[in-house]
Parts: structure tokens; C-alpha cells; sequence
């Protein structure tokens, strides 16, 4: 079996269910009544740490690909981008559902009354074109360079779903800064690799020496 | 600790606290709608064989709500007690190694007898009574709770403040070594709340010392803690161990974390949100729809005279 074939036909079917753990042990906990007396607020909190982590997740994809320098983790990327989507889109229903159940005549004014809730509504809203755009034949018709514009709109997202939790705990921002420390650190790190070609490229300048043409690319 | 209490109730008043639950019921029919009836026959098994811990709840007090009670299980497993840890499950996930006991409360400030009073001293003079309230919780739920304790103005009374208290204020006890959350600093420690004088005499005031008939458990906030059932819970402070008489509006720690959310007062309000979410309607622990919130959580009857007068949007 070549690498390509076993990441295709065995890695990536694994990572797929494994992805699925945490709704399935959600659910299982909830009908063996193994929640909090608040189950509600469990399924809430639960969808919304696991959009935060598969965001996160997302994101490391391709610093441990650069350096790891095994390729086929790029494979996954997409699948981790779509489960991050998958988790905020229950994370919203919950909101909607067990919140405000579906009384629109509520929920619109609250989504921009509620500075944590219009940050949260922004961040899922931006990966809705990141999940349209996700099929091959659409990544193929847009062409790279303007699809991996678009993606970047992941950082957005991350940065406004750190924001989120930020907003929203009463008193211990441990938790939320933590993300945000681990969000800043794979921001940071594409940021470096960007601005690190330019740098050296302006340090040749100086040393009067013909001026360096390559570029960071700043992949999602 | 001797527990008094009234004995005025027929065997036929004894209700075993299985039929109070009423969650599982909504999370059997959730099973149910999902098609999972297999599921939903299991968790119907649990309910029946749940541990029948026997409350009597003596006859119905003016003060008395009539609405179902929340599960012992509920009110002992969805705490929050900040001292313990952040999440509902913390205090009594890791309040086992406090000890509520021995325990002594000392008295100060404008008040003519002050000294620090064993607790056992201290609520001997006082019968024991039920007193069945809702919890309304900043963060919009709710539970309704069997509390059992003697009204603090009894207490107050015997204590007899001068003409100079216009507050009370009490403080949390300070033990890192057994309060895990108190070895960092996400509130100010030790806890510290307080009354308007009289707030504090108000008869629905109630310094609780058990629930559902029992000692109150740690994450509970033994052995002693203030039950004020027309603000928000967290001005119900736990583990008491001082009361002072002051004659300045004492501080408060929510109000220190943030005071643009948390006032003073803190009365129970849908008409003031809370800066950052709505405080209209609740969510009843065990109820599926959420609920409209009271004024006052209910008790206006009783409370709304003490602040005839104030403009409750600036004293939140």
C-alpha cells in the first residue's frame, strides 16, 4: 500500500469518525443523564469548546506540515475546516434552539444588542463561504492564489471566536486566553514566515547586494 | 449540629424526592422524539431505581413556594461556589477536604455585643424552620431550593446593633489550603457581601444551615451561609465567618470584579439586563422552555417597599 493510499483509505476515515467523538460522547451523556443539571448549557458549552479546538486544529495543519515536512497532512485540512464548521453550526443551533427557540423576534435584536453573541454570529458567518468553497471543482475553478485569499478569512474567524469566549465568562479568563495565547502563536508563526523573506531580502538591500525577489506565501 | 425542627406533618405529607425529578422526564421524551426508545426506556429504569432520599416538607410557610423542588442531586451537584472552582461541577467535585467544623462567626463593628461566638452558640437560640424559595442566578437560572435556618434579623435582633449600623456586612472564611479556587486570584478573596440594615431584617432573610432537612453539604457552603431569595444568588454568601455592623454601604465582591455588571443591590430584575445578556427570562434547572423572570424573583409582595422611590436601572 502506497503512503497516499493508506492516508486516503485508512488515516483519513479514522480522523473522520474521530471527529465525531465528541458529539457522539455528548449525546451518549446526555441520554444516560450523565450532564450537569443544566444539560442545555452543557451542549452549548461543549459545541462551542469544540468549534474553538477544531479551529485551532485547523490551523495547525499547516505549520506541522511545513515543518514536519510530511505533505499528506495537508489532506486533512479540509475535513478538520468542515468539522469546525459542523461544531459552530450546532453551537448556533443550540443558541437558537435551547436559548431563544426559535423566536426571531428576539434573536434579531440580540445578535447586535449582545457584543459576545454579534462577535460569535460574525466568526460562524465567515466560515459559511470557506465551507461552500471547500469541493475540489470550486478550489480548481477559483485557482489557488484567490482561494487561499479567501481562507485566510479563517484567521478572522479564530481570532473573533477567541473574542467570543472572552466576552462571555463571568470571571476566570484563564480559559479564553489560553485559545488566544495558542491562536496568537499559529498567527504569529504565518505571519513570520510572510515577513521573514522580506526582511532578509531588505538586510541584502542594505548590504547593497541585488535585491531579493522570493516571497513568504501565506497559506491558510 | 442539632437539628430542630417542626414535627407538625402527617406521614401522608412525606413525598419521596423521586417525584420531584422532573428532568429526566423531558430527557425521556427527547429520547423518545429522537427515535431512541430503547434509550429512553433505560433512563425511565434509572429514574425508578434513583436513591428515594425522603424530604418532609412541613406545612407551606407564607414565605413558601409551592412549586416543584429541584432535585437534592441538583442543587448539590450544580454549584456555583467560586472558592471551589470555576465550573458547576467543581465545589462539590472538590469541596471534601473543607471542614465546616469546628466553626466560630465573629461579630464587630456598630453592635453591642460583639465577640466571635461559636456557631453552635451562636443559632442555639434559634428553632430551625423550612423554608422553601426559588434561586434565581445571574446567569439566568433557576432552581427552587428546601432550605432550612432561622431568619438572620433573629439573629440580628439578639445581637443588638446600635443606632449607627446601617449595614451588615459578612466575609467568607480564607483557607487556600482547602478552597482550591482561592489559590488564584479571578475574584478578590475572601468573599465579602452585605445588606442594608434593613434588608437584612426583612423576614424572608434567612441564614440557612441545611437543605432538604440535612446539614448543608460544603459545596453548599456550610456550615453557614446567607439566603436572600429576591436578589441574585451570588449575593447569598457561604461560609460565613464574620458579621459586621457598619455605617457605610460595605463592599462587595462581584461589585469589585465589575462593577458596571454587579451593583449592590443586586435585585432580581427582567427590566435591567445584565450588560451582556438578558435577564428577562430563566431557565427553571430540569425545565426544557425557559421562563419568565419576576420582579423581585417573585417575592415583590414582601421586598418592593424597601426600595419605593429608587431608581432600580442606576441601583442594579
Amino acid at each position: 500500500m502506497t503512503q497516499t493510499v493508506f492516508v486516503r483509505k485508512i488515516l483519513k476515515p479514522v480522523v473522520f469518525l474521530l471527529c465525531l467523538l465528541p458529539i457522539s460522547l455528548l449525546a451518549y451523556d446526555f441520554f444516560t443523564d450523565n450532564l450537569s443539571a443544566n444539560p442545555l448549557d452543557d451542549i452549548t458549552d461543549t459545541t462551542g469548546t469544540w468549534t474553538l479546538r477544531f479551529i485551532v486544529i485547523t490551523l495547525c495543519v499547516t505549520p506541522v506540515r511545513r515543518l514536519t515536512k510530511w505533505a499528506p497532512a495537508g489532506k486533512f485540512r479540509r475535513l478538520l475546516g468542515l468539522y469546525a464548521f459542523f461544531y459552530g453550526s450546532l453551537h448556533f443551533m443550540t443558541y437558537l434552539y435551547f436559548d431563544k427557540f426559535f423566536e426571531w423576534e428576539e434573536i434579531l435584536p440580540d445578535i447586535p444588542k449582545r457584543p459576545f453573541i454579534t462577535v460569535g454570529f460574525a466568526s460562524l458567518v465567515l466560515m459559511i463561504p470557506l465551507a461552500l468553497t471547500s469541493t475540489d471543482r470550486i478550489t480548481k475553478w477559483m485557482g489557488g492564489k484567490k482561494w487561499n485569499a479567501l481562507h485566510r478569512l479563517i484567521y478572522v474567524t479564530a481570532i473573533g471566536g477567541v473574542i467570543h469566549y472572552l466576552w462571555l465568562v463571568k470571571a476566570d479568563t484563564s480559559r479564553p486566553l489560553t485559545y488566544g495565547a495558542i491562536v496568537a502563536v499559529l498567527l504569529g508563526y504565518r505571519l513570520w514566515v510572510y515577513l521573514a523573506p522580506k526582511i532578509a531580502s531588505l538586510r541584502m538591500k542594505q548590504k547593497s547586494v541585488s535585491p531579493q525577489t522570493e516571497r513568504g506565501q501565506l497559506a491558510p | 449540629m442539632l437539628i430542630k425542627r417542626a414535627d407538625d406533618l402527617k406521614p401522608s405529607e412525606i413525598t419521596p424526592e423521586s417525584l420531584y425529578y422532573n428532568r429526566r422526564e423531558w430527557i425521556r421524551m427527547a429520547s423518545a422524539a429522537l427515535g431512541g426508545m430503547a434509550f429512553g426506556s433505560l433512563v425511565w429504569q434509572d429514574t425508578i431505581s434513583a436513591p428515594c432520599q425522603e424530604y418532609k416538607p412541613k406545612a407551606k410557610g407564607p414565605y413558601d413556594t409551592d412549586e416543584k423542588l429541584n432535585s437534592y442531586k441538583d442543587i448539590t451537584t450544580y454549584n456555583n461556589y467560586y472558592e471551589f472552582g470555576t465550573d458547576k461541577s467543581d465545589p462539590a467535585e472538590n469541596s471534601g477536604p473543607f471542614k465546616p467544623k469546628p466553626w466560630t462567626v465573629a461579630v464587630e463593628g456598630h453592635v453591642k455585643k460583639p465577640a466571635t461566638y461559636n456557631l453552635e452558640d451562636l443559632i442555639k437560640p434559634f428553632k430551625l424552620e423550612d423554608r422553601i424559595y426559588r434561586m434565581r442566578c445571574v446567569e439566568a437560572w433557576s432552581m427552587v431550593i428546601p432550605w432550612l435556618g432561622f431568619p438572620l434579623g433573629d439573629l440580628i435582633k439578639r445581637l443588638e446593633p446600635t443606632s449607627k449600623a446601617k449595614y451588615v456586612a459578612f466575609e467568607t472564611v480564607f483557607r487556600p489550603e482547602q478552597m482550591v479556587g482561592q489559590r488564584r486570584p479571578y475574584l478578590r478573596w475572601p468573599y465579602v457581601e452585605g445588606l442594608r440594615m434593613d434588608e437584612a431584617m426583612s423576614p424572608l432573610t434567612l441564614m440557612a444551615t441545611g437543605l432538604y432537612g440535612k446539614e448543608l453539604p460544603n459545596q453548599n457552603g456550610a456550615p453557614l451561609r446567607l439566603v436572600v431569595p429576591w436578589k441574585y444568588g451570588y449575593k447569598g454568601i457561604k461560609s460565613i465567618v464574620k458579621i459586621k455592623f457598619v455605617d457605610n454601604e460595605p463592599p462587595t465582591t462581584w461589585n469589585i470584579a465589575a462593577p458596571d455588571e454587579y451593583g449592590f443591590y443586586s435585585n432580581v430584575n427582567p427590566e435591567v439586563d445584565h450588560p451582556r445578556w438578558s435577564q428577562k427570562t430563566e431557565r427553571r434547572i430540569g425545565e426544557f422552555r425557559k421562563r419568565p423572570t419576576l420582579m423581585f424573583n417573585g417575592y415583590a409582595e414582601h421586598v418592593a417597599g424597601m426600595y419605593a422611590g429608587m431608581d432600580m436601572k442606576k441601583n442594579y
